[in-house]
């Protein structure tokens, strides 16, 4: 053939190519959850037949919260709003010994939690959020005297920090068998 | 003056815009849901709207997740199974009692050496009650499956 010549077109024809990526595209936007696997991380106890032991109400290294069916909250012995349960939490987990109604010392704190088979799944996360939350901001507080930086800038290099920190503030959240009203 | 306005523009012969290229773009972004995708295995026939919260975290190795769904039936299924929270796993609404045999099975088709990392994750509708959470909780226990998260949504204002 003669070099001169031009063939009129010469390439394939690219542009459906766009139109099926489309589809593709428009199939798995639709199909799509980007779903962030978010949750509050919870570790049970392990199963024993005996009942556990009755939390006592008067000593002062319980932290009683009870919630009805009528998803009311009542925080040793006070009717409480939920926007107040966490600087109770904090008030009575960091004491210290100083108020002799609060606990002793945060490892020996409980806070036991009672809810009742009545109250909405929605309430008792509320509840429980706001307990992890004293707990989390007492651990911030300590890690910021302590190291400099809040516990959520830790890295793999911390984790004795970390230790030292959750040494300090365990979680000791004790969930109690709901009332059956 | 009319006329030679319009013979400037016959005149002007505008080649189209290169269009070569757009495929290579859409193939990114289809590459990129591609790989996002989590093609839902399952479909729920409980309600499920999670509550909100704060003090939460990702879970980390998807594949050790196990789900527990419990809310009230779906519209759909009020006539079957009717309106009272259950309990759904995998994709069949089961019984309290069938839950140890679940989280059996679930940890048998898992690696040996990962068993005990295994993670459960409970799906549970806001609008639930207490008393079925802390029946599957038991179930748990007496299965020896200890850790578990409540399935939440970020919630931004703290109180």
């Amino acid at each position: 053939m003669a070099k001169g010549k031009h063939r009129p077109d010469n390439e394939i024809n690219a542009g459906s190519m766009a139109d099926i990526a489309f589809l593709l595209l428009i199939f798995f936007l639709t199909v799509t959850k980007i779903d962030t696997e978010k949750g509050i991380k919870v570790k049970l106890p392990p199963w024993s037949e005996e009942e556990p032991p009755d939390v006592d109400v008067t000593d002062r290294n319980a932290f009683v919260v009870l919630v009805n069916s009528r998803d009311e909250l009542l925080v040793e012995g006070e009717r409480t709003d939920i926007t107040q349960l966490k600087i109770k939490a904090k008030r009575f987990i960091a004491n210290f010994g100083k108020d002799p109604n609060l606990s002793t010392s945060p490892q020996a704190a409980v806070i036991s939690f009672k809810g009742n088979r009545g109250t909405s799944y929605d309430m008792y996360i509320q509840v429980y959020n706001e307990l992890r939350a004293a707990y989390n901001e007492l651990r911030n507080e300590l890690a910021e005297e302590k190291f400099g930086k809040p516990v959520s800038e830790f890295t793999e290099a911390d984790s004795l920090k970390f230790e030292y920190v959750k040494e300090f503030y365990p979680y000791r959240i004790s969930e109690a068998e709901p009332t059956n009203f | 003056m009319i006329g030679s306005k319009f013979k400037k523009k016959q005149g002007n012969t505008t080649p189209g815009i290169n269009t070569s290229s757009l495929p290579d773009i859409i193939f990114i972004l289809l590459f990129f849901f591609m790989v996002a995708t989590v093609l839902r295995e399952t479909s729920l026939k409980v309600k499920n709207s999670l509550p909100q919260a704060t003090e939460i975290e990702k879970l980390q190795d998807k594949s050790l997740v196990k789900y527990i769904y419990i809310g009230p039936p779906q519209d759909m299924y009020v006539k079957q199974y009717g309106t009272d929270d259950r309990i759904q796993l995998n994709d069949a609404i089961a019984s309290i009692g069938e839950i140890g045999l679940f989280i059996e099975s679930e940890r048998a088709a898992l690696r040996p050496d990962k068993r005990s990392y295994m993670k459960i994750s409970l799906k549970v509708d806001k609008s639930s009650k207490l008393g079925i959470v802390t029946d599957v909780k038991q179930e748990l226990r007496k299965a020896d499956a200890l850790l578990i998260t409540y399935a939440s949504m970020k919630r931004e204002e703290v109180y």
